[in-house]
């Protein structure tokens, strides 16, 4: 059977940075990646960073995918699988994997999960119609793949995602004649919201999307305003043409095969729903199995990474690596996460983190 | 066209189907994936499941934490079978 010393699955920003740490410290590492090229969201992520030079403040996500890709490939201590998607969990430390249309099992020693984080829906009448996509969908349609998914489109979130997409719609020449968000207060980082309140588009708050109506596809959207209790206010709703509708009101992590090993799992709202219990260190509660990104919780790129070296440090240290740098790593990248995690911007994702903690320490 | 709320786009079912089946007592995911099918298909309940936890919680007057997650077993997406009767790669 083929044999990893330490097995990370995804290579986003958090597997990517897994990788690297854990090869750095001298463990050996084989990196798992479904696509055919590594990166995972960084790659479509035109826009600048922030945070501080440790996660490429000022740099476009898509250079920070090529750095770290660069590195991964050609650190001697990592072997990258490209293509292979990982199927499911077995005992005795074994995942298996697809790879060029066959089943190849994969025995190891510690495994980082970094499997990230899938789009979320909204129910409404005819919310399947053609023409309805998620907004990071249509970021991968345009920015990976060059394809433009409509003329005219409405997106429904005003979070990071919902507001940076609108942007890169309207650089790539499409029109957004609204963003619609739910909350009275937008959730994105207002330096994104003025770019695009700039080229003129409305970001209507306290407002959905009742409907979707087309013979084929996507003709129009019904929107109607919201009370202090989300509920619809009669006689608000009002018709938008679109042909497009992007969904962005957040992600859910994926846990599949977390559950399948038997990770101790708990429902975390602010965290994105159900999120595997773990450590100060990133362990799950089953031995030799590491977390790190969005399958954590959801959160920025910047903290994925930082997670990412930390889970990385951790499995390569119980394995006996780096005994001599253990600490004082884990030291400073507690200290840029913090650093992330401060101010108001920070609030859902430090409550996430304090609930999860209430529901009792891990060890393995 | 009919305005139909599909919560499962795998399986083609609505929202008022799934509600019929909690109204007849299937009160839990386990019993719906079996009764109605839904999460079964190609994605897995990857994009129902969040959804179908808040009807069955708005049903049962539950917590949605209080929503037992169903069972996951692999494989995680779908396979050929020349993937699976093949052997494994390295046989």
């Amino acid at each position: 059977m083929n044999k990893a010393e330490i097995l990370v699955i995804g290579s986003g920003p958090a597997g990517l940075k897994a990788s690297l740490s854990a090869a750095d410290q001298g463990a050996g590492v084989t990196l798992v990646e479904r696509d055919p090229f590594l990166g995972g969201q960084l790659v479509k992520q035109t826009h600048m960073f922030f945070g501080s030079k440790e996660q490429y403040a000022s740099e476009r996500g898509f250079k920070i995918a090529e750095k770290l890709t660069a590195a991964a490939e050609e650190h001697p201590g990592v072997r990258v699988l490209k293509g292979a998607a990982a199927l499911g969990y077995y005992d005795d430390n074994v995942v298996t994997l697809e790879l060029k249309g066959r089943v190849l099992p994969v025995s190891y020693d510690a495994m980082i999960m970094a499997t990230g984080a899938q789009e979320n829906t909204l129910m409404f009448p005819n919310c399947d119609l053609p023409g309805i996509y998620g907004a990071g969908a249509v970021q991968t349609l345009m920015n990976v793949y060059g394809v433009l998914p409509g003329k005219r489109v409405a997106m429904l979130g005003a979070g990071n995602i919902g507001v940076i997409v609108s942007y890169q719609l309207l650089q790539a020449g499409v029109e957004v004649p609204a963003i619609i968000e739910a909350a009275p207060e937008i959730g994105a980082y207002h330096v994104h919201a003025s770019k695009v309140r700039r080229m003129g588009v409305p970001i209507y708050t306290s407002q959905t999307v009742v409907s979707a109506h087309g013979s084929d596809a996507l003709e129009k959207i019904i929107m109607v305003e919201l009370d202090d209790s989300w509920q619809p206010v009669p006689d608000t709703e009002r018709e938008l043409d679109v042909d497009v509708l992007c969904i962005a009101v957040g992600l859910t992590p994926l846990t599949e095969i977390l559950f399948q090993a038997g990770c101790e799992i708990a429902y975390i709202p602010e965290l994105g729903g159900h999120v595997p219990r773990r450590s100060a260190v990133m362990e799950t509660s089953v031995a030799n199995i590491y977390i790190a990104g969005d399958v954590s919780g959801i959160e920025e790129a910047s903290a994925a990474m930082v997670e990412g070296t930390i889970a990385g440090l951790t499995a390569a240290f119980n394995l006996g690596y780096g005994r001599d740098s253990y600490e004082q790593k884990i030291a400073a990248a507690n200290l840029e996460l913090d650093a992330l995690r401060k101010g108001p911007t920070g609030e859902k994702i430090r409550t996430g983190l304090q609930n999860l903690k209430k529901t009792g320490e891990v060890r393995q | 066209m009919s305005d139909k709320t599909i919560i499962c786009r795998c399986e083609d079912l609505t929202v008022q189907e799934i509600q019929e089946w909690i109204e007849q007592g299937y009160e839990d995911i386990e019993e719906l994936k079996r009764a109605a099918r839904i999460g079964m298909g190609a994605c897995q309940g990857r994009t129902c499941r969040r959804h179908l936890i808040n009807e069955l919680a708005r049903a049962t007057g539950k917590n949605p934490a209080d929503i037992e997650p169903p069972t996951f077993r692999p494989p995680t997406k779908p396979l050929n079978f020349g993937a699976v009767t093949g052997g494994s790669s390295d046989d």
